[in-house]
């Protein structure tokens, strides 16, 4: 490998006057005062969320407004500072829902705990939480902090995926069922 | 109208002059207070920030654009900065030494407001110059030898607030004012002795300077002399890049670490006082004072004549005001040996330097 010499030059006399130094960054300087301003107006102006942004976690109903959570509890176990807590229920028989596995009874996140890392999100197994764009989230009590289900799910909203894994079995079982005969 | 305004500005009388004295503290604290605002929102500017706009109030905004104006522009912000510092608690910490402490504030303002007096601003129709003390022939040395008791207010308050940081800044900010005075006198000697003639018999005053400036400006002639007293002005009034006693990234808030409230806001108006007197002094000595530009006839006739006088020595100071604020967020704080080396190894021997090679060129030319 070649070795190539860096001349350490002594600082001409220009240099150590400081002068043409301060001129370059007066020069700069003005040139940024030229420039238009980069603050945002916060409460005026709101800004553009990117697409993967991390926010508040929801809870999503699929397009038949099937809530999807399942209530497996992955994201219980995974959540690093322990913000999840779901009550699991049964699914009645009588519903429209029946063959889907769980449901969950009661689904709360506390937000103050919430670190917003996104590992119930990727854990999910039903696509049923998601980490949206809601960046800015107050509340007056600590218990007005702790999103509930009915909360969580007005969050979400719906994600129009159309990807119906549950009925899709059902239809397959029957298939079979009906082979059978 | 013009009778009304030399009468005014010339009465003997004693009550014209306390309204004078007043007219002037008032500009002069309205200009200090604007200047903050200015500091505030060049710096916003250099930072691609936007700086204070919101302050209001329900009286002005009620106005149509301009109480929006005046919101944007920040311009009720001095008011609020004011009141603020008004009525902060004004606490006396237990371990200061009180008199002094209290004393250093007072101190520090009360030169900047002194060394006013002397100051020309322009010249009336007649002839006669708007100042507050006319006629004194020793302008120069009274404001070199008054602006210099600054440094005492530093010392003071830095050995007063009895606290490590404060004391460290103002062992720095007194032999940086000290080393820097010097070098200051030295450089303005020559325009001195440009300015002096035979015939001459008060070369020290200002206003005599500033008449000898109607063609070309001193700042052509002492292009070396004007460099150095604009440094020594930056460091007199301690603004960037020669902040030692204030010094906040390493000495916390200098030597008024242990000040609040309302003593705090009077270091804070001194300070900018100081850079409103330095600025007019250069302007006065090297930028022609009232002067429009240089080798310009006077415009107008009478009263417009003054205005336009007054207008341009106004425009100048609020350039100057504006190049000190522009140099602190541009550059940064020398080391404390660095300033030294400048002050006593660099501008000293330049300043002297010069006033030799003025000696000679004043010899040959005869």
């Amino acid at each position: 490998m070649a070795i190539k010499i860096v001349v350490r030059r002594p600082l001409t006399f220009a240099e150590r006057t400081y002068l043409p130094q301060i001129i370059a960054g007066l020069k700069v300087t003005w040139d940024n005062m030229m420039r238009p301003p980069v603050t945002l107006q916060y409460p005026d102006e709101r800004p553009t969320i990117p697409k993967n942004y991390r926010g508040v976690p929801t809870l999503i109903a699929d397009t038949n407004g099937r809530e999807k959570c399942v209530s497996c509890q992955l994201c219980e176990f995974v959540c690093p500072p322990k913000a999840i807590r779901i009550t699991p229920g049964e699914i009645s028989e009588t519903s429209d829902n029946a063959h889907v596995e769980k449901a969950p009874k009661e689904f709360e996140i506390n937000m103050l705990r919430c670190i917003y890392c996104g590992l119930c999100q990727e854990v999910c197994p039903e696509e049923a939480i998601f980490l949206q764009s809601q960046y800015s989230l107050t509340g007056l009590t600590r218990e007005s902090m702790v999103n509930n289900k009915a909360k969580l799910y007005e969050l979400g909203g719906t994600l129009p995926d159309g990807h119906h894994k549950w009925d899709k079995k059902k239809e397959e079982a029957e298939k079979q069922a009906g082979g059978q005969h | 109208m013009e009778k009304i305004l030399t009468d005014l500005v010339l009465s003997p009388l004693w009550y014209f002059a306390i309204a004078r004295g007043l007219l002037v503290i008032v500009v002069l604290m309205s200009i200090a207070a604007y200047t903050v605002l200015l500091e505030r929102k060049a710096s916003a500017w250099i930072q691609g920030r936007i700086g204070p706009n919101r302050t209001n109030h329900p009286l002005i905004s009620w106005i149509p654009f301009v109480g929006t104006f005046l919101a944007k522009g920040g311009f009720i912000q001095p008011a609020a900065d004011g009141l603020k510092f008004l009525f902060k608690e004004d606490a006396l910490p237990g371990h200061v030494r009180k008199v002094y402490y209290v004393l250093a504030p007072i101190i520090a303002l009360a030169p900047a407001i002194v060394t006013m007096v002397m100051l020309p601003f322009g010249q009336l129709p007649g002839g006669q110059i708007i100042t507050l003390c006319p006629g004194a022939d020793v302008g120069v040395l009274f404001m070199f030898a008054i602006s210099s008791l600054g440094v005492y207010s530093i010392a003071l308050a830095g050995w007063s607030a009895n606290s490590k940081f404060p004391f460290l800044g103002a062992v720095r900010g007194a032999a940086q004012l000290i080393s820097y005075e010097l070098a200051m006198g030295l450089s303005v000697l020559t325009v001195f002795l440009a300015t002096a003639s035979p015939d001459e018999n008060n070369a020290l005053s200002l206003v005599s300077i500033v008449n000898a400036q109607t063609g070309a400006w001193n700042i052509l002639f002492h292009p070396v002399a004007a460099l150095v007293f604009l440094i020594c002005i930056f460091a007199e009034t301690n603004r960037h890049p020669f902040d030692m006693p204030e010094s906040e990234t390493d000495l916390v808030g200098g030597f008024h670490t242990e000040y609040g409230a309302f003593k705090f806001g009077i270091f804070f108006v001194a300070e900018y006082s100081h850079m409103i007197i330095g600025s007019s002094l250069f302007i006065l000595m090297f930028l022609g004072g009232w002067h429009i530009l240089p080798w310009m006839p006077t415009v107008g006739s009478g009263i417009i004549a003054t205005l336009l006088g007054l207008g341009a020595f106004f425009f100048k100071l609020c350039f100057f005001l504006f190049f000190f604020v522009w140099v602190r967020w541009t550059i940064p704080r020398f080391r404390y040996d660095q300033v030294m080396r400048i002050g006593w190894r660099v501008l000293l021997p330049i300043a002297v330097l010069n006033l030799i090679a003025y000696f000679i060129w004043y010899a040959i030319r005869g």
